[in-house]
């Protein structure tokens, strides 16, 4: 060897393990930073004081008891729809379709809810709104599985066009189900005689939402945790030789994963319809399919750590409604902050996963 | 009857910014970026043009424009707008191996909020008197078509009457292609994107690779948006207006198995089924939705057969998605 090696600048080598209180400290630091940064673009974009702004979000995210509770509400569903998706990514499947599944779910709530409303008693036919959307949701997340398990069909671009197929379906039962004709929307379904809606306490059934969620939180918890069937799921995801070699029918658990995925899914969007909107259009997931996907990998798939996450998801939300009344901004700013805050915070986690060497003079790496 | 002179030209009107979006997630995804953030570059390209003309056409108020720098002012700022979404996703998913899809599906949210915000507040931010962003002189630059196309009957309505942005793209689409098919440089970006280790094993600079060509597939993705802004819509912007036009550009990467140069066919093929209603008599409101169904359901099958048929040619590239580390076994 007659040419010397050089030694490149930046060594990039993989961490063995970061202690959690560190790698929290990461980034929660990352997230302080973002907003820094979210401070600086409010006063460059719209020479508003960015302290004012912040304020203006914690106004509007828990400013009253009533806005506490939608805040609340939003973050049951945000988290539902997380928790849904959790298992698939878990195990390596990228289930993109939870928008469309939700929407499924909707859907199906919605043909049980205008068909059979009034017809029959209301307890039946919210159980029946119940299992229509379950069932919706899981059969819209099993149609992607099952030709994944079977002939290895891409999983991301099959979910996501999935989507779409059920969002032209609901647009085209708006229609079908225009109220007032002419309209474009549905309008709330069974208005007069609530049928199918889930009852209220005070002036709504948020509660009865965020009870659910929370059940649904502990339940999944343990059984990604504690289960044999959690366990199949992370050594499927680990690696599908190991699981194969181990006896784990690989195809198999794909599919029983995905139904269980799509069914949390649907049943979100029968919360939706029967629980807080009681009515349906193309918008109802908004989105939420995707950043489900974004609070379940942020919360690396920790159930528990997905509470903070989604809240944090939630709380901008909301908190940037109250900027386009109060500022005279527009709702879409919070998207802006949305996404320089996750940036950041996917950003961090290459600090996490890797040291970085930086060449000594030497020559010499630390060992 | 079925008016095809009047079809075709509305199909390949549809079809651009699809096409567009497409050769760019093309270029990036033979590379194995699989950039789900297609749809936020297109709407932040599109901002950023119309950021550009719509500073330029104030700072001419009232008199008439500098035809080329109504052009280029637009065009370039949509450039850089693109650009930067592209560093961006290259430097997190490349530089700090993050993971594609997150960062991807973070950036939609962030280019969609994008536009919709200076949508939304561009007037309000700048003091300006007018209700809405109606560039209609920029538009008509963009959409200016040849001046003799007109008295050349059909053939001058299907192939000529277009803005240039169109025959653009369709250049854009045939010298990727060529370039993916039949250069050196393309060679070493379908390596990187079937398989980087031997790539890197190769003396290929994997990196490198991978940054181009996400930096170029965004600045092409972004040019859709301007199209549609300058061109379709005529200068007016309105908030999701733009719709999922994004994924209908990552489904027709599918649909096209990867090739730009079948996608000048199925951009128009896309675009005709998305307005095929209009040309249907008796097609209701309600019926018209179930049109828009067709090309997802059609990209859906696609992806069916191919993973069932197993033929490499048509296989996704391989490392699509994945990460490279050197140093990973």
């Amino acid at each position: 060897m007659s040419k010397p090696v050089k030694e490149p600048f930046l060594h990039i080598t993989k961490r063995k393990e970061m202690p959690a209180k560190k790698a929290w400290a990461i980034r929660i630091g990352a997230i302080v930073a973002a907003l820094i940064v979210c401070a600086i673009v409010t006063t460059l974009t719209t020479g508003l004081d960015p302290i004012s702004v912040y304020a203006a979000m914690i106004d509007g995210a828990i400013g009253t008891s009533r806005k506490v509770l939608i805040l609340l509400k939003e973050l049951a569903i945000l988290l539902c729809i997380s928790l849904a998706l959790t298992p698939a990514f878990k195990m390596k499947f990228w289930n993109l379709g939870g928008e469309g599944q939700v929407l499924m779910g909707a859907w199906a709530t919605s043909v049980v809810m205008i068909y059979l409303g009034g017809v029959l008693p209301n307890a039946i036919l919210i159980l029946i709104m119940f299992i229509a959307a379950v069932g919706a949701g899981a059969i819209w997340a099993m149609i992607p599985a099952f030709f994944k398990a079977k002939w290895g069909t891409n999983e991301t671009l099959f979910t996501l066009m999935m989507n779409y197929v059920a969002i032209q379906l609901v647009a085209y039962f708006m229609i079908v189900w225009e109220n007032p004709k002419g309209s474009g929307h549905v309008g709330v379904i069974n208005q007069a005689g609530r049928e199918g809606w889930l009852p209220y306490i005070g002036t709504n059934s948020y509660i009865f939402v965020i009870i659910f969620v929370a059940i649904i939180t502990i339940g999944m918890h343990i059984y990604l945790q504690y289960s044999k069937h959690g366990y199949e799921i992370s050594v499927v995801g680990e690696s599908q030789r190991t699981a194969n070699y181990v006896g784990i029918k690989v195809d198999r658990v794909i599919i029983r994963t995905l139904l269980l995925s799509g069914a949390l899914c649907g049943f979100t969007g029968w919360m939706m319809v029967s629980g807080t909107d009681h009515t349906i259009t193309t918008t109802l997931a908004g989105g939420r399919g995707f950043l489900g996907i974004m609070v379940s990998w942020l919360a690396q798939f920790n159930s528990i750590a997905m509470i903070f996450a989604a809240l944090l998801l939630v709380f901008l939300e909301q908190g940037a409604g109250e900027i386009s009344t109060s500022c005279g901004l527009n709702q879409s700013f919070g998207d802006i902050l949305t996404g320089i805050i996750l940036f950041f915070i996917i950003g961090c986690e290459f600090f996490i996963n890797y040291i970085v060497h930086v060449r000594k003079k030497s020559g010499k790496e630390e060992a | 009857m079925f008016d095809l002179v009047a079809f075709i030209p509305r199909a390949i009107i549809q079809g651009m910014p699809l096409l567009f979006g497409c050769t760019g997630e093309t270029i990036s995804e033979k590379a194995g970026s699989l950039n789900l953030g297609i749809p936020g570059v297109m709407y932040v390209g599109a901002m950023c043009g119309v950021i550009g003309a719509f500073f330029y056409e104030r700072s001419c108020a009232g008199e008439p424009l500098n035809a080329f720098l109504a052009i280029m002012i637009p065009f370039m700022s949509c450039l850089i707008g693109s650009l930067l979404m592209g560093l961006l996703f290259s430097v997190l998913t490349v530089t700090l191996r993050a993971n594609q899809n997150v960062v991807g599906l973070a950036m939609t949210t962030f280019g969609v909020g994008f536009g919709n915000f200076f949508g939304g507040s561009l007037m309000k931010l700048t003091g300006s008197s007018v209700p809405s962003i109606a560039l209609s002189k920029t538009s008509i630059i963009f959409s200016k078509s040849l001046p003799f196309a007109k008295d050349l009957g059909w053939f001058g309505k299907i192939f000529l009457s277009y803005g240039f942005m169109t025959y653009l793209a369709i250049i854009i689409a045939i010298i990727t292609a060529y370039v993916l098919k039949r250069t050196r440089v393309g060679l070493h970006l379908r390596a990187v994107g079937e398989n980087p280790a031997t790539a890197d094993a190769a003396g290929i600079d994997v990196n490198k690779y991978k940054y181009f060509a996400i930096c170029i597939g965004c600045m092409i993705a972004g040019l859709g948006g301007l199209f549609y802004v300058m061109d379709y819509a005529s200068g007016v912007w309105s908030n999701d207006a733009f719709g999922d036009r994004g994924w209908l550009a990552i489904a027709l990467v599918i649909f096209t198995l990867w090739k730009p140069n079948i996608a000048i066919f199925g951009s128009i093929l896309f675009g005709g089924l998305y307005i095929m209603h209009l040309f249907i008599p008796g097609a209701g409101m309600a019926v018209k939705e179930l049109y828009k169904m067709l090309p997802y359901v059609v990209t859906i099958l696609v992806l069916i057969i191919t993973s069932m048929r197993r033929k490499r040619e048509h296989q996704p590239p391989e490392s699509l998605g994945l990460p490279y580390f050197r140093e990973d076994r």
